[in-house]
């Protein structure tokens, strides 16, 4: 049983130039305790897949498809509806948790404020559970720093105040955007520990978005990458890894420098990101693609199963047979 | 790269660069503190070599770079550029050594100035330092270093804001190296670019080395990106030289601990390796600055940490011909 199920989602926004579409017929299930995630380059739609299932869009973007949680869709719930879900069941860690936090309330009132409209605990209770969770994501001296304001943190601590205050009422959901993008190495090191651990303890299923794909070679089961609003290729981390079959999830792999292995030139993926307002007609990619083709150009690839693996979705004209050999040298198998 | 048989073009000595800050939570009227964001780095760099500096947010590694350009003046040490100390020359010395280092910034739309056409900001360094020149041949070169960095002529005319990251950090690149620099800063240039784009950037700047014979100080967080482009590398922490070494000797055998908990901490893209590896967590956070720990400043965090550590300043001092270390206990 799937706990979130994600049908063709689409993200349009009205703006000066016309409609642009940020996301395109996304589609995926969140089972319980899984981690997925969606890695993609800045506007490749990543961000808005998951704003939009949350009712965070900008005024001026519209959804389309649906996200059934528990049998009701998010994507047509009242504000008053969504508010019951958003931070109880589903809740949000976002990337920079300097501007997440309300600057003018001590962390204690952001946190307990949280539990008593969810839960309907008194101030005192929701305290002393909100010194629990700072615990958990091992904040020192708790009980004392529950009371500072977040200025007062360092960014490696605000963001375990984030994840800390995510967790307090137990969601089913975890929807993490880019948290450690902004944190140094050996911080991000801490907060992902962090969040395996207390998966691992809570059982609750992650969605993480990044652009680092170590983050997610370690942290997730199920990858989706997103190229341009659509998704390129889906399947699980060692299929992603280990057989990639979509040209831009190679690209992707080739142009990493990577510490377990040595030197060889950085193949890059030439050109730059689509602008969205003048998406191609067909695949998005194939501006860069080195594969690409006339029909690549008009025809928009559908998502479906590869001929090799039928566990993996890619949208792709060229057969997944005829990019093994590249697939092989990025891999590193 | 043999080091033996060469001069090297820019000599680091001792330098340090404090700044007086006013203390946590101090009064209006209480004393002025000291904030010493670099203390003491020392470090030689040969003629075409890619020297990486390494560390976390506040070690100092951007306020080193802005040292050496004095951009921000060093507080004490020598900064030695082909033989002759620049700390005690003046403002005219060192707007000569400015053609010969230049320096690429990390964010690439801010480092642009919005008002100034492309033609207009790759041009200017030729503009300030060789006013001699002709606008002709100012505008013939500036088309060649566009087409160098590849950029197309055609944009000549454009501003900042038409252009996406990577293609403004290719434009710092082609204004730092219109004088045709021998050294070249870089200050977390692909940071703020996305990976394919990063990739780009990173070959650009290595095919621009070869073609040019440049050296270059290559500074940056991620440590994947610093062993691709670098010879040898210099992890910092708090201010403070950790380790320098060539860049296999420390990706191999690192010799500080501080070296091992950054090369642990960075995640691997292959899920198998990635999932069976022991993270060596560091516990606790970065000490200020104002108040950096006695003796090693990495102590506090070290989990070797021994009494000694508290007593003795470390100093860097080789443990093989490719290392140098700054721990005790190496």
């Amino acid at each position: 049983m799937s706990l979130l199920k994600v049908n063709n989602l689409g993200v349009q926004f009205t703006t000066n130039d016309g409609i642009v579409s940020a996301v395109n017929g996304v589609s995926f299930d969140l089972e319980k305790g899984q981690t997925l995630g969606i890695v993609g380059e800045s506007g490749s739609g990543k961000s808005q897949t998951v704003l939009a299932m949350m009712g965070l869009l900008a005024r001026n973007g519209k959804t389309s498809g649906e996200a059934v949680y528990n049998g009701k869709n998010l994507l047509t719930m009242s504000p008053s509806e969504l508010n019951r879900i958003r931070g109880d069941r589903v809740s949000m860690i976002f990337q920079d948790p300097m501007t997440s936090l309300n600057p003018y309330l001590t962390v204690e009132r952001q946190m307990t404020e949280v539990l008593e409209l969810h839960k309907g605990m008194t101030r005192r209770e929701a305290k002393k559970r909100a010194i629990e969770l700072l615990e958990a994501v091992r904040i020192p001296e708790a009980a004392r720093r529950v009371d500072m304001y977040p200025h007062e943190f360092s960014g490696g601590m605000r963001q375990r105040v984030m994840i800390a205050m995510a967790l307090l009422c137990e969601p089913e959901v975890l929807i993490a955007d880019e948290p450690t993008t902004a944190l140094d190495v050996t911080v991000q090191a801490q907060i992902l520990t962090l969040l395996k651990d207390l998966q691992r303890d809570f059982g609750t299923s992650i969605i993480m978005i990044t652009h680092d794909l170590g983050v997610v070679a370690g942290l997730c089961e199920k990858v989706m990458v997103m190229y341009g609003g659509r998704v390129m290729e889906y399947g699980t981390a060692d299929e992603i890894f280990y057989q990639p079959s979509h040209p831009y999830t190679i690209g992707l792999l080739g142009a990493l420098p990577r510490l377990d292995h040595d030197g060889s030139e950085l193949v890059s993926i030439p050109g730059n990101p689509p602008n969205m307002a003048r998406m191609p007609k067909g695949c998005p990619f194939s501006e860069r693609c080195a594969h690409a083709s006339d029909r690549c150009v008009n025809e928009l690839p559908p998502l479906a199963a590869s001929a090799l693996n039928p566990h993996i979705l890619r949208a792709c004209h060229k057969p997944a047979a005829e990019l093994v050999n590249e697939a092989r040298e990025v891999a590193h198998v | 790269m043999s080091e033996q048989n060469k001069k090297p073009i820019l000599s680091v000595r001792n330098v340090k660069v404090h700044f007086q800050v006013k203390g946590d939570g101090a009064w209006p009227w209480s004393g002025k503190r000291t904030l010493k964001a670099v203390d003491g780095v020392s470090f030689d760099l040969y003629e075409g070599e890619t020297l990486g500096v390494v560390g976390e947010s506040g070690c100092g590694k951007s306020t080193l770079s802005r040292a050496i350009l004095n951009l921000i003046p060093a507080t004490a040490g020598e900064i030695v550029w082909m033989g002759k100390d620049l700390t005690k020359g003046s403002a005219k010395d060192w707007h000569a050594v400015r053609k010969d280092i230049q320096m690429i910034f990390q964010d690439p739309l801010a480092s642009l100035n919005p008002r100034m056409t492309i033609a207009q900001i790759i041009g200017e360094p030729l503009r300030v330092h060789r006013p001699e020149l002709p606008e002709e041949e100012v505008m013939k070169r500036v088309r060649g270093m566009m087409t160098k960095v590849g950029l197309r002529e055609q944009m000549i005319n454009r501003y900042p804001h038409e252009f996406s990251g990577g293609q403004c950090q290719r434009i710092g690149i082609a204004r730092a190296l219109i004088l045709e620099p021998k050294l070249i800063i870089c200050d977390e240039p692909v940071s703020a670019l996305d990976v394919s784009i990063q990739a780009q950037i990173i070959n650009l700047l290595k095919e621009l080395q070869r073609e040019m014979g440049l050296s270059l100080i290559f500074i940056a967080h991620d440590l994947a990106v610093v062993k691709h482009i670098s010879d040898r590398i210099l992890v910092m922490y708090l201010g403070r030289e950790m380790e320098l070494a060539e860049k296999y000797a420390l990706y191999d055998v690192p010799s500080h601990p501080y070296t091992r908990a950054l090369l642990s901490a960075i995640p691997i893209p292959d899920p198998k390796l990635e999932r069976n590896k022991t993270i060596q967590i560091l516990q606790g956070d970065l000490p200020s600055p104002i108040n950096p720990p006695s003796g090693c400043v990495f102590r506090t965090r070290c989990p070797k940490a021994e009494q000694r550590c508290s007593q003795e300043l470390p100093k860097l001092r080789p443990v093989s011909d490719k290392t140098q270390t700054s721990c005790l206990l190496a």
